[in-house]
């Protein structure tokens, strides 16, 4: 039992890691790594909703009927991202302006509601939680990744850090929308070329 | 009017949604393979956000700021965009069969489309006076069709090419993505 939980938790963070395997949640993605500070607190707060819209969904499993199914999920998951919302505005607002729009759009995070109804409706409380875990700090993980090549190569900064010092000219190019297609393109690139020997 | 054209241009180019602004990424991905599919999704998302812009102002305006509910935008804009998309699916079902059989397959995706809800909230933050929220949402979805055909014609012609292996698929097409996005911010300081 312990050793499958580990599994479903260790899955996230690799064999299942998005948005590089499962190809889901472009739209944060792009949207928020322009630096790592952005691109990790998107993740966590998204993980946040995972977490929490994974444990009420599962255990709610058996009362909710299978043809409104996505109707409930959402209103779930909705639910959740508004106390994000309420607990970034109160909390951490300079990151809550910097996010903008895109944290009422974790409802429509396609990862979110891809757990609920593959994993979240069909398993127990546990491996649910364990699951969405997983999921989420998979995705915290790449944003902060795509993110700190962004912020390196685009501004030579790392969280607000000097890295190459004054010499430096940054490829602002790399911080605007270009850079983020091309950015992730390139990281999935590496991660096929990693994955498959 | 000269305004509203200055607008329109600027939703559909200068911040495109889908290559400025990153949203709707999933069905960009996921319907440009082939022309038709594209062409399929940009008619359904055209019809949906002008019909969920108008109704989600409508909601905000009226009832959400009326009684001091604005905390609950989030929640009630994804309600009021899934149930239009379920009475627009019934709608056409009865009446307009030959659309529902063009747009059939593409409407149910709409509902988990961030493009639709992002427009949504963009129309309220930027405090829009209606008949704006009506030329912005339109001239955003015309933004979405074109970008999205574009891609689906340059994608037909990628699958005839050579692609060394670790690119392949989801790898070119962000690549892609990245260069289409680039002509587009040559559009940046027109507006």
């Amino acid at each position: 039992m312990a050793k499958s939980i580990v599994q479903e938790f260790t899955k996230g963070l690799w064999s299942e890691i998005p948005p590089f395997r499962l190809v889901l949640g472009l739209c944060p993605t792009l949207a928020v790594t322009k630096s790592v500070e952005n691109g990790i607190g998107m993740g966590l707060a998204t993980t946040f909703v995972l977490v929490c819209s994974n444990i009420l969904v599962s255990s709610l499993r058996k009362v909710i009927p299978s043809k409104v199914r996505i109707a409930c999920f959402i209103v779930v998951i909705a639910t959740f991202v508004t106390v994000v919302e309420l607990l970034m505005q109160a909390f951490t607002y300079p990151l809550f302006l910097k996010l903008g729009i895109f944290i009422p759009l974790i409802v429509v995070n396609c990862i979110v509601l891809g757990r609920s109804e593959a994993f979240a409706s069909k398993n127990p409380v546990v491996p649910s939680t364990a699951d969405g875990l997983g999921i989420g700090l998979g995705f915290t993980l790449s944003l902060g990744a795509l993110g700190a090549v962004r912020e390196i190569l685009g501004n030579g900064t790392v969280l607000g850090m000097d890295v190459f010092g004054p010499s430096f000219e940054p490829f602002t190019f790399m911080v605007e929308a270009p850079g983020a297609f091309i950015g992730l393109g390139l990281m999935l690139c590496v991660m096929n070329l990693v994955g498959s020997k | 009017m000269g305004d509203y054209i200055v607008l329109a241009v600027s939703c559909i180019l200068v911040n495109n949604i889908l290559l400025a602004q990153y949203l709707g990424q999933c069905p960009f991905m996921g319907t440009s393979k082939k022309m038709e599919t594209a062409v399929g999704m940009g008619m359904a998302v055209i019809f949906v956000l002008v019909m969920a812009g108008m109704i989600t102002w409508v909601t905000n305006n009226f009832i959400l700021v009326n009684f001091g509910l604005e905390y609950l935008r989030t929640i009630a804009f994804i309600l009021v965009i899934a149930s239009l998309v379920q009475f627009v699916e019934m709608f056409l079902k009865k009446s307009i069969p030959a659309l529902y059989a063009g747009l059939g397959i593409f409407l149910p995706l709409i509902t988990t489309n961030c493009a639709v809800m992002g427009v949504c909230l963009i129309n309220i933050n930027e405090e829009y006076t209606f008949i704006q929220a009506l030329v912005a949402s339109f001239a955003y979805a015309v933004g979405f069709a074109l970008a999205l055909i574009l891609f689906a014609g340059v994608r037909e012609r990628i699958l005839l090419a050579r692609v060394p292996k670790p690119l392949q698929d989801t790898s070119i097409a962000l690549v892609t993505a990245g260069v289409l996005s680039l002509t587009f911010f040559a559009f940046k300081g027109m507006v």
